[in-house]
């Protein structure tokens, strides 16, 4: 126990404690504004009420809205796992001509393209198409714009993962379609799961494309509904706001901790090249 | 092949030798099975991502409007919205502010604090990693209308946490400090990222190396300078690289302080909505976004130059 490693110590315990400061403070008027029966933006003790829920239950559209968010993230999570599965397996493990070039060239387009600069040409091609007012014209164009990075991000798992089972398992005599199925699947499930996690974040918080696509209020996803609720009146609704916005952030954080205890939320192997 | 302890590897593939006519990959997949797992990502990018992307391109040269008679037919004008955008001054600032804000929230902010992170809690387990983790991770996954939201109330004026701490009642900072804000929030919003990546990296860097450097006498710096540096400096630049190009995409910032005061936080992709929707000029904010994927162009084969360049 030198004088060194106690003063080590001390610094890493403070240097935890102010992360743990800055990370937490931002959330605890989300914890404690939608329980108090008039809140300001000050974070004080809640009275316990339960008439902001209330209120929210009462208002037409709040709960179907986030009825309509799970369809399109949930939609979309599967559509991008499984496309950005079979692509990334393929370009991990067959040279195939100019695959790098590709990777990033989707990468930096998608990196602009699902911004705002997209906005008008996606809103003609979904009209276009008939896919305006769609939930499933909405998955396919949020998909799109996902998958470039997962692709990415993925591959890079692939690229990790050791190649002797696939080939044991050929030796055996495994068509190839099998072995990806039985033994590449099960290898790379966290980073599957983490791909899926990514991938309904993002949805669950697009507020553009469905603000863009969809006219209907009754399809509109929460993101678009916690707008509305921003400007009735002028006056940010903190009561309504408060209490949706926690209604709207629970599902993504129970699903984040059920995938995390199942699979594990990390990057193995972290990104190469 | 690439092993999970060696660097990474050239982007350049030295072309195998010539093929048998046999697949050689491990799983027997072969180009052209390989072809139609990658059809169905590649049809969907090429509708909903490439073909936009060129849309826009083109966009970019007409007078194209939200409403009015140059909605219903667009005039090509060449590019003329190009040498409007350079010839206005709030384009320029614009550019000025995203650099700023790519610079602070994301090179300095969330790399800093990521590896700051991930190298803290390298080798321990327990409750402690894990509280530390899920909270980075929790104010990455929440919506970012909840987010920003949240973040208006810890700023505000009269009842915001921040100056309730600080003992400040009064401080907008807001309207004082606007690019300081969202950068601060940008780190806050986007570091979860950068950490499980390192995270992850650190993982491979070989204890044994770390063990005799430590032998040697190295301090904490050193080990870090000549050990840890060179085995993650791969996967640095690409966490780099990934994180630039949605900061400077990022449209949240928007959300607290809608571009002000006057302009004062206004970066780019703030700047395309206002042009774009807010004035209707489709055409000049398609031009501003082409010069944006120029600029994003230029980042990534910046850092694509660096990954190959050999020490």
């Amino acid at each position: 126990m030198t004088a060194r490693f106690v003063a080590g110590r001390i610094g890493f315990y403070t240097l935890i404690a102010v992360l743990l400061a800055f990370f937490t403070i931002p959330l605890l008027w989300l914890a404690s504004a939608p329980f108090t029966s008039d809140p300001t933006y000050e974070v004080a003790v809640p009275d316990f009420t339960w008439e902001n829920f209330q209120a929210v239950v009462e208002h037409p559209y709040a709960l179907p809205s986030l009825y309509n968010s799970l369809v399109l993230s949930a939609g979309t999570a599967v559509l991008v796992v499984a496309m950005a599965a079979l692509a990334a397996y393929a370009l991990s493990r067959v040279r195939l001509p100019g695959r790098d070039a590709l990777l990033y060239a989707l990468l930096l387009l998608s990196s602009i393209i699902t911004g705002t600069a997209a906005m008008v040409p996606l809103f003609q091609l979904a009209v276009e198409l008939n896919l305006i007012d769609s939930h499933f014209g909405l998955i396919l164009i949020l998909t799109g714009g996902l998958l470039p990075a997962a692709i990415f991000m993925l591959k890079d798992f692939m690229d990790s993962t050791p190649k002797s089972y696939e080939e044991s398992a050929r030796v055996f005599g495994a068509s190839p379609l099998q072995i990806v199925r039985h033994v590449v699947v099960p290898l790379v499930r966290p980073g599957l799961a983490t791909i899926g996690v990514w991938a309904v974040a993002n949805v669950w918080g697009n507020f553009l494309m469905p603000y863009l696509l969809l006219s209907d209020v009754e399809k509109q996803p929460a993101a678009v509904i916690t707008y509305t609720l921003y400007t009735e009146g002028g006056q940010a609704n903190l009561r309504m706001l408060s209490t949706f916005g926690l209604l709207y952030s629970v599902p993504v954080v129970l699903m984040y901790l059920f995938v995390s205890k199942k699979y594990g939320f990390r990057f193995h192997g972290g990104i190469k090249r | 092949m690439a092993q999970a302890t060696s660097s990474p590897p050239d982007l350049v593939d030295e072309e195998a030798p010539a093929r048998r006519s046999y697949s050689s990959d491990a799983a027997g997949l072969g180009r052209l099975r390989a072809g139609i797992f990658v059809a169905p990502a590649l049809l969907l990018v090429a509708a909903f991502l490439v073909f936009p992307a060129l849309w826009v391109l083109y966009l970019g040269l007409t007078n194209y409007r939200l409403t009015g008679i140059a909605a219903a037919e667009p005039q090509f004008v060449g590019p003329a919205n190009f040498i409007d955008a350079v010839s206005n001054p709030a384009f320029w600032n614009s550019t000025w502010l995203t650099v700023q804000f790519v610079l602070g929230s994301a090179v300095i902010g969330q790399v800093g604090l990521g590896f700051t992170i991930a190298w803290l809690l390298r080798d321990r387990q327990g409750p402690l990693k894990r509280l530390v983790e899920g909270l980075v991770i929790l104010a990455w996954i929440l919506p970012s209308a909840v987010v920003s939201f949240l973040w208006v109330a810890l700023l505000d004026r009269d009842g915001g946490t921040l100056n309730a701490l600080l003992g400040l009642p009064g401080s907008a900072w807001l309207l004082d400090h606007p690019m300081l804000s969202i950068i601060v929030f940008n780190t806050w919003r986007g570091t979860a990222f950068s950490m499980m990546l390192y995270g992850a990296a650190l993982g491979n860097v070989p204890p044994s190396h770390l063990e005799s450097a430590r032998l040697a006498g190295a301090s904490g710096w050193q080990q870090l300078r000549d050990v840890v540096f060179p085995h993650i400096r791969g996967h640095i630049l690409t966490n780099l690289l990934l994180i630039s190009l949605w900061t400077f995409n990022d449209f949240t910032p928007f959300l607290i302080t809608a571009g002000g005061p006057d302009g004062r936080s206004e970066i780019l992709a703030a700047h395309v909505y206002k042009v774009a929707l807010q004035s209707g000029e489709l055409g000049y904010g398609a031009a501003v976004s082409t010069v944006i994927l120029l600029i994003n162009l230029v980042v990534a084969v910046f850092y694509l130059r660096l990954l190959r360049s050999r020490k």
